[in-house]
Parts: structure tokens; sequence; C-alpha cells
């Protein structure tokens, strides 16, 4: 400190500097670290692959009742379910049929997000085929029927009798002309 | 030193007084750049304050009137951000600027050049950020902690915020750095470290904090460009981003950041309390023990920002209990400034009026987020003005108060005048009145279930609004008497002595004239 302040305030500079760019580096860590300790922890998988457990199997001594429910927000589009309900053995699997109908004269796009009742649904309700992935893009007056294949898996808790799987259709950007831009 | 001072100012001061405007935009002395960090913050205090009249109008009755629910949002989003990035944080700065050098016998700061630098940035963020409500789609309006989805969408308003925040972290990151290397590397012989004033040490520990944290948020608005712009998916759930690892990274800055405000603030209070009780510090050891418990322990406590975004039992009960760790260090620091009063010789010069009224009011904001703290009563007042109303009894009451009390006590150091007693206690008095009357009531709204950023509420409560809006009004016409009192002592102010109070003990007051020379311990004074 006597002999030479400025090299020992340069010496200080650079320390600081390294140690900043650490922690820039530090902030970006978090994410991976993040992750992996939601992993860890399976406090919420985000990388979880939607697969069907190995050990699946169709317990016939039970019976679930899968209500479906159709809706679309701000979109000219009727949308429903051909049946409006299945009876069902957990683990085994089930197709049910969808139809949308574009009442407009114009070209939409549109997206289903689904929802469940109960919400936990989601961890044990195994899709194989939904209209939901993709984006649906329907033609003026244009009429399509789409399947949901599934699985309810057997560890659904006992006490569950009835649930329900519904989807809403919204409206994506990039549909035809006449559409107010949001 | 002698060697830093020949190199620092042999070859930058060749004119020894440069004079008009380019003295300012070329000066490398820590006095007038301290100066322009103050003024700096109080333009930007205004600027922020003029927003909250703007937010405090159209609350005054239910219904819209004013401001467009749009524009509201911007004004609340903006409103704190410039207060927090604008307002407290640089004029804690310009304290430092002034006042380290001098309590610890430097010359000037370590780095006088890149001192000069870290404050001319700020200028250009704060234009890019209020410049921000005239480009198209506005201000940002996604709130000041700016979460993803609402910040991944928003317009160019957006843009200029993020580099905004950039900028201002740059220029803290620079500040703090010299800070810490002014601080370490320039003390005068004699002073230890455990010599220092408090207000050094304090700033010793926000200096650390800010090199901690400051990266952070520049990592985590980084990533919300390159999410908006550059197709990453941090934060974006449909990429298998997660918004909620936004605020988990936010919050890993933003809690540090809010005792970044508050550690000068004990600093400035722990000088001012000793001074006019007449008597040391009390437990000046735990004084710097409690600061560094309280820097850290404030690294591990953010999640309680997010009770509610979901969270295992496990972690609400880690941070809940971890945050209300804090009030130890932070009774600590109380309890030694009630005992340094204790049996002082007191007097009630303004400054010790609003340092008295910071304990006091301090104490109120330490208590409701002690509440705020545990898990079930937080997920009820999360987000309702509950929350508004603690976090403003901790930094306008708690930094800003503070803020206050050092103009006063250090104003005739600065500049050679004394400001008017009698208007200072009007100001303190008013301050006192108007922002109880405008916080205090926002507890019962809070309590009632009134929900903080929205434009309009409910018919019940609109009395309590009317009462701190009203409140508000005031408490902003007050400041311009500060504005008014600071312009009357610079131009016509009685003259300062040197050691205008009893019980100062610092150098600035034992070896320095006032106002303060241009150039101050050349030769470094020698601490017994």
């Amino acid at each position: 400190m006597v002999t030479s302040p400025l090299k020992a305030n340069v010496a200080m500079l650079r320390k600081l500097l390294v140690f900043t760019l650490i922690m820039f580096a530090f902030g970006y860590a978090l994410v991976p670290f993040y992750e992996k300790f939601c992993e860890v922890t399976g406090i919420n998988n985000l990388l979880k692959p939607n697969v069907l457990i190995k050990e699946n199997w169709v317990d016939e001594g039970r019976w679930i009742t899968v209500e479906f429910d159709a809706n679309t927000r701000g979109l000219p589009w009727q949308f429903k379910p051909l049946q409006s309900s299945a009876r069902i053995h957990p683990g085994e699997a089930i197709s049910v049929m969808y139809e949308i109908t574009n009442n407009s004269d114009r070209e939409i796009n549109g997206q289903a997000i689904p929802s469940y009742s109960p919400r936990f649904l989601d961890k044990h309700l195994k899709k194989f085929e939904c209209f939901c992935f993709t984006k649906q893009v329907l033609k003026p007056y244009e009429t399509r029927q789409m399947p949901v294949q599934f699985v309810i898996e057997p560890g659904l808790p006992e006490e569950i009798n009835t649930v329900t799987i519904s989807y809403t259709f919204f409206e994506l950007p990039g549909s035809s002309v006449g559409v107010v831009a949001k | 030193m002698a060697a830093v001072h020949g190199d620092a100012h042999g070859h930058e001061h060749d004119d020894h007084h440069p004079s008009g405007i380019m003295r300012w935009v070329k000066t490398t002395n820590h006095k007038d750049i301290g100066t322009m960090y103050l003024w700096f913050s109080f333009t930007m205090f205004m600027v922020g304050g003029f927003l909250a009249m703007g937010i405090r109008a159209e609350l005054y009755q239910p219904g819209i009137q004013i401001l467009e629910p749009e524009l509201f949002n911007q004004f609340t989003t903006l409103h704190g951000l410039i207060m927090v990035f604008g307002a407290i944080m640089p004029a804690f700065v310009g304290f430092a600027n002034w006042q380290v050098p001098m309590m610890i016998g430097a010359p000037d700061m370590a780095f006088a050049r890149m001192n000069n630098w870290s404050f001319w940035l700020l200028p250009v963020a704060a234009t890019m950020l209020v410049g921000s409500f005239f480009v198209p789609g506005g201000a940002a309006a996604g709130g000041w902690t700016f979460y993803p989805p609402l910040s991944a969408q928003g317009g160019i308003g957006v843009d200029l915020m993020i580099f905004s925040v950039h900028i201002l972290g740059a220029s803290s990151i620079m500040g703090s750095i010299n800070i810490i290397t002014t601080i370490l590397n320039m003390r005068a012989p004699g002073m230890t470290l455990m010599k220092m004033p408090m207000f050094v040490w304090t700033w010793l520990i926000t200096a650390y904090l800010l090199v901690l944290v400051m990266p952070v948020l520049a990592g985590v608005v980084t990533m919300l460009l390159t999410d908006r712009h550059f197709g990453t998916s941090f934060f974006n759930a449909a990429g298998g981003g997660d918004p909620v690892l936004f605020q988990h990274i936010f919050w890993f800055f933003g809690h540090p950041e809010v005792y970044i405000m508050i550690l000068p603030a004990f600093g400035i209070v722990s000088e001012i309390i000793p001074t006019f009780s007449r008597k040391p510090l009390f437990g000046y050891s735990s004084m710097v023990y409690a600061t560094a418990s309280i820097a850290i322990l404030s690294c591990v406590v953010w999640a309680h920002h997010m009770f509610t975004a979901g969270m295992p039992a496990v972690g609400q009960l880690f941070f809940m209990y971890a945050t209300m760790l804090i009030a130890v260090p932070t009774a600590v620091k109380v309890f030694n400034w009630t005992a340094t009063m204790w049996r002082g010789s007191m007097t009630f010069e303004t400054p010790m009026l609003f340092s008295i009224g910071f304990i006091f009011l301090f104490v109120i904001g330490g208590f409701s987020g002690v509440i705020c703290a545990i898990v079930p009563i937080d997920i009820q007042v999360q987000d309702t003005y509950y929350v508004i109303a603690h976090f403003h009894y901790v930094l306008v009451s708690g930094a800003l108060f503070a803020l206050f009390a050092g103009v006063y006590y250090w104003i005739p150091k600065w500049t050679g005048h004394m400001y008017s007693e009698t208007l200072g206690k009007w100001h303190f008095w008013l301050s006192m009145f108007f922002f109880n009357m405008t916080f205090f009531v926002q507890h019962f709204l809070g309590l009632a279930g009134m929900p903080r950023r929205i434009p309009d509420y409910n018919l019940q409560f609109a009395d309590f609004n009317m009462i701190s809006s009203l409140g508000a009004f005031g408490f902003g016409l007050t400041q311009l008497l500060f504005l008014y009192l600071v312009i009357d002592c610079i131009r016509k102010g009685e003259k300062a002595p040197q050691m205008p109070w009893d019980g100062a003990t610092t150098l600035e007051w034992t070896h320095l004239p006032s106002p303060a020379p241009y150039h101050t311990f050349e030769t470094p004074p020698v601490i017994k």
C-alpha cells in the first residue's frame, strides 16, 4: 500500500471486474441449476416426457366417468365433442372425436388449450393423439373431426370417479384478412 | 497516497478551477461528482414524485378519472423504477462520493475518471426511461419487477427499459468498484477497518452487495431481451422455459437490492445520532457485524417475494424463517441507536429529527415486514396495499428520510452555509404528518383486500383512498419546500463554522473547513 498505491488500486479493479463477470455468468448458471433442482426434487419437472408408465395395466374392477367439454373464446367457431361422456377402466385406451366448424367466411388459425378437473388429472392423463398439440387452420365454413386418444393411468386416486377434460379454442395471430388486430 | 494524488491530478487538473459547463462534464473531482449525483437523484425524485401524484390523483376517487388503465400501469411501473434506480440509489452514491474520501482521509476516489463515467451514464439511462413514455405503445407497464410474460410481450418501451437497466447496472457496478477500492486501499494511515466511521462501513458492505447482485440483474434482463428478440426461451413456457425462473433470478437480485437501499441509510443515521446525542455510537463493532449479517442473510431470503408463485412447504418454511432471522441484526441496530441516545445530551436539530423519525417509522416498516414474512399472512396480503404500505415505510420513511437527514447534516460542510433551521423543522414535521397520512391508511386498505396496480377500486375503499391521496399531495408539496430550502441555503445561508455540530467526530468536521475545499487531504491526516 505504501509502495505503489496505484498498482494496488488497479489490481483491486481487476479482481472486482473478474468477480462481476463471474456473477454475470452465475445469473446464467441459475437457469440449468433451477431446472436440475426442480427435476431432482420433483417440484416442477419442466422436461418430464409425457409417456405412459411402463407398468401400465387395466384396472377392470374400477370405472371412471370421463366428461368432455368444449369451448371457444373469441372466434366464430362451433366446437363440440361427439359424445358428452364415456365410462372407462383406468389403464384402458380410448379415442374420442371432437368436431369444429368455422362459421365465418374467413380462414382462421386456432389452438386449443386443455384444462382438467380435478386439476391434478394431468399427472395421470397420458395422451397419444390430440388436436391441441398443433395449430388448426379452418377454411371458411369448413368442418373437421379430430380425435383425442388417451389413457388415464390406474394411479388416479381411488376416490376420484368422475373427471372432466375440457378444451378451449383461442384464435392465433396470422388468420386471413378481416381479423381485428389484437 | 501522495503518489496517487500526483498521478491522478497532475495530468487531469492542469487548470485548477475549470469553469462553465465543461467543468461539470469533464470533472473527476469526487465532490463535483457527488454534487451531480445528488442533483440528478433529486431531479429523478421529482419525476418519480410526479408519477406518484398521477397515481394518487387517479385513486382519489373510485372510477377512471384521469389516467386510462394502460397509462396508469405505465405510471406505477415507471414510478417504481425511477424511484429505485434513479432517485434512491444515485442519492446514496452521491453521499458516498462526497463523504467517503473525506471521512477516510483520502484525496479523491480511487478511479477518478471512471467515477465521471459512472455518473454520466445515469442521464443517458434516465432519458431512455422517461423517453419511453413517448414511444408507440408507451412505457413498460408490467410493474417495476417486469415479470414475464407481461414484459416479454410489451412494446419498444420495454426494450428501452431493459437497456436503461443495463446502463444503470453498469453505472452502479463501476461506482461500487470505485468505492470498494477507495475504502480498502486509500484510508489515511492509522485508520484501521474497525476505526472507520459507520457510514463508510455500511457503504463498503453495500458496494460488495452491488457487485454481487447487479451482474445477476444484468443477466436476467439480457435473458429477457433475448427471449423477446432472439428466439431464446428462458422464460417462455411455449419454448420450454419457465416464467417462475425469472422471479427467482430477479429476486436473487431484488432482495439484496432493498438492503442496498437501506444499509447506507443505516450508516447516515449511525453518524447523526451520536453527534446529536453527544455520545459515541453504542456498540460500534456489533453494528459492523449486524450490517454484515444483514447483507449475508439478504442473499438467502429472496423467495419470500414469491410465496404465492408455487413452492413446496419446505421451501416456504425455509424462506419464512430466514426472513424472520433478519429481524435480529436489524433489532441490534435499532437497540444500539436507542442506547446511543440514552442519557445523551440530546438536541433536536433537523438532521436528528429526521433520524429519529427514521428509526420510529422504519421500525413500523420492519414489523410489517416480519408480518409479511409469515407465509399464511403473506398469501393473504400478497399484491395488496398492505405490501405497498410496508415497503413505503422502509423506503420513504427509511431510505428517503435518512437521505434528508444526511443532507441537513452535511450541507454546511458541502456548501459552507447553514440551512434555515425553521424551514428544516417545517419540512420534517410536514413530511412526517403527510407521510403517515398517505401510507398508514394503506395498511387498512391492504388488509381489507384492495389490490395494488389497479386504477379503480370498490366503493368500500373510497374514504381511505381519499385520505391517502390528500396526504400524498401534501407530501409532494412539502418536498418543494425542501428544494426551496436547499437553494436558499446555497444562495444566502448563514456562514457555517468548521464544526457546526457539537458532537461530530469524523474527519470532515475535525480536519476540514466549511465549505470543504475543492481538493482535500492531499496529505493524508494521521489517525491515532
